[in-house]
């Protein structure tokens, strides 16, 4: 069976759980930016949790079902439609033979999953069939979705069950004002003391070029680096540092101005002090936020962010038992 | 006569013109007909031009140059002659 793109929405693009182990080839994870919320969406349908599914950004998709197929839609809130008649979200529905499937404005969240039963039949690549479109790899010939495009779905494997929700408890909240949680370091003494300080306590806003590559942030005091002789190698910029490894999750803030959180398409490496990292808990979060919401970052030990792992795989355990 | 708004279909940054030295895309008060530019939403990188979906009278903006919207915000008010 397959699916005609009407409309192609903002950046909708196939991802699943991404390419692990690739980034030291410059080869970023890439995957659907909140986690949680694909594999919530695959397991409803019992597909395998890591199946191929549509990332939706900020704004959904008109889909044309040519056989019928049952879907769950899981992650931003966005009100699924099949023929104009509202369905709910978090909920195996089926989409019948010759329907469309549209989705209402973005009410909270920014990314929407949709889950197909079967999953998408998207070629691997590198071990994933999530689009990394920087690097034109991946998903549906390396890019987001255009209008006109014709996406093959696997065979139907018969255990989708109508109506099948997820329990109230393991659905997301959603906010305009995120806490994020990080992890000073590795070259956060490279700023003065006061600015350290004051990047925790001041709220800073989505700007809106955040995307899958980064999230970049405005509005707070830019932050002033240490005076320092740039080591051989490092550029002049008092926010460069010689070239590094950037972590998923980094923050690095060129020229002390406007910090910037590398997400699941990032580049790999380069010359910008990175003053923290988002703890990986955390990270999902990142992809639901839309831009000109507020963030406030808070500093942990690398013990709380490994217990917030723990509690971030529990909860994945949870999905995994769902009923 | 029935009025229409036409809302944000994503949050962003509305423009009214096509860069900073244009003239607006419509002025209040202007006719407009379907297909016809409204103004620009900005985000992730992407200008996506606002376009009349019906025609008819651009009575006002609600919406100014450069303002933030949520999706959903309504922008313009249009007027519609039966």
């Amino acid at each position: 069976m397959s699916i005609e793109v009407i409309k192609p929405g903002l950046a909708s693009s196939i991802q699943d759980k991404g390419r692990e182990g690739k980034y030291h080839l410059g080869i970023p994870p890439s995957g659907g930016m909140d986690q949680r919320s694909l594999i919530a969406a695959n397991l409803l349908l019992g597909n395998p949790e890591g199946a191929a599914v549509i990332e939706c950004a900020l704004m959904g998709p008109e889909l044309r079902f040519n056989e019928a197929r049952k879907v769950a839609a899981c992650g931003a809130e966005m009100t699924p439609r099949v023929n104009g008649e509202a369905k709910p979200l978090n909920e195996v529905f089926e989409v019948p033979a010759g329907a469309t499937l549209s989705f209402d404005f973005v009410k909270a969240g920014a990314r929407l999953y949709l889950a197909i039963e079967g999953g998408i039949d998207v070629p691997e690549r590198l071990g994933s069939r999530s689009t990394y479109t920087l690097g034109s790899l991946g998903g549906l010939n390396g890019r987001t979705l255009q209008a006109g495009d014709v996406l093959h779905i696997l065979p139907a494997h018969g255990h989708a069950t109508l109506g099948r929700c997820l329990p109230d408890s393991l659905v997301p909240m959603f906010s305009k004002h995120y806490q994020l949680r990080v992890v000073p370091g590795l070259y956060d003494h490279r700023l003065m003391p006061e600015s350290h300080k004051r990047f925790y306590e001041e709220d800073w806003s989505v700007a809106s070029e955040a995307d899958r590559i980064g999230y970049r942030m405005k509005g707070g005091t830019p932050l002033s680096f240490v005076e320092r002789e740039p080591p051989f190698g490092a550029g002049d910029d008092p926010s460069n540092i010689v070239d590094a490894c950037y972590p998923i999750g980094s923050i690095q803030v060129p020229s002390g101005s406007e910090p910037i959180i590398l997400h699941r398409d990032a580049v790999s490496g380069g010359g910008y002090a990175m003053i923290g990292t988002v703890i990986s808990a955390d990270m999902d979060t990142v992809g639901q936020i839309q831009p000109h919401q507020k963030v406030r970052f808070v500093a942990v030990t690398l013990e709380d962010a490994l217990a917030a792992r723990a509690r971030y795989q529990q909860d994945l355990e949870q999905l995994r038992q769902m009923p | 006569m029935t009025q229409q708004e036409i809302q944000a279909p994503f949050p962003g940054m509305f423009y009214r013109k096509p860069s900073p030295d244009e003239p607006v895309y419509v002025e209040e008060g202007q006719v407009v007909q379907v297909g016809d530019v409204i103004g620009l939403v900005e985000v992730m990188k992407q200008f996506v031009e606002l376009k009349a979906e019906i025609s008819g009278t651009l009575v006002s903006f609600a919406a100014g140059n450069e303002t933030v919207l949520e999706a959903g915000d309504v922008i313009a008010t249009l007027e519609v002659s039966e």
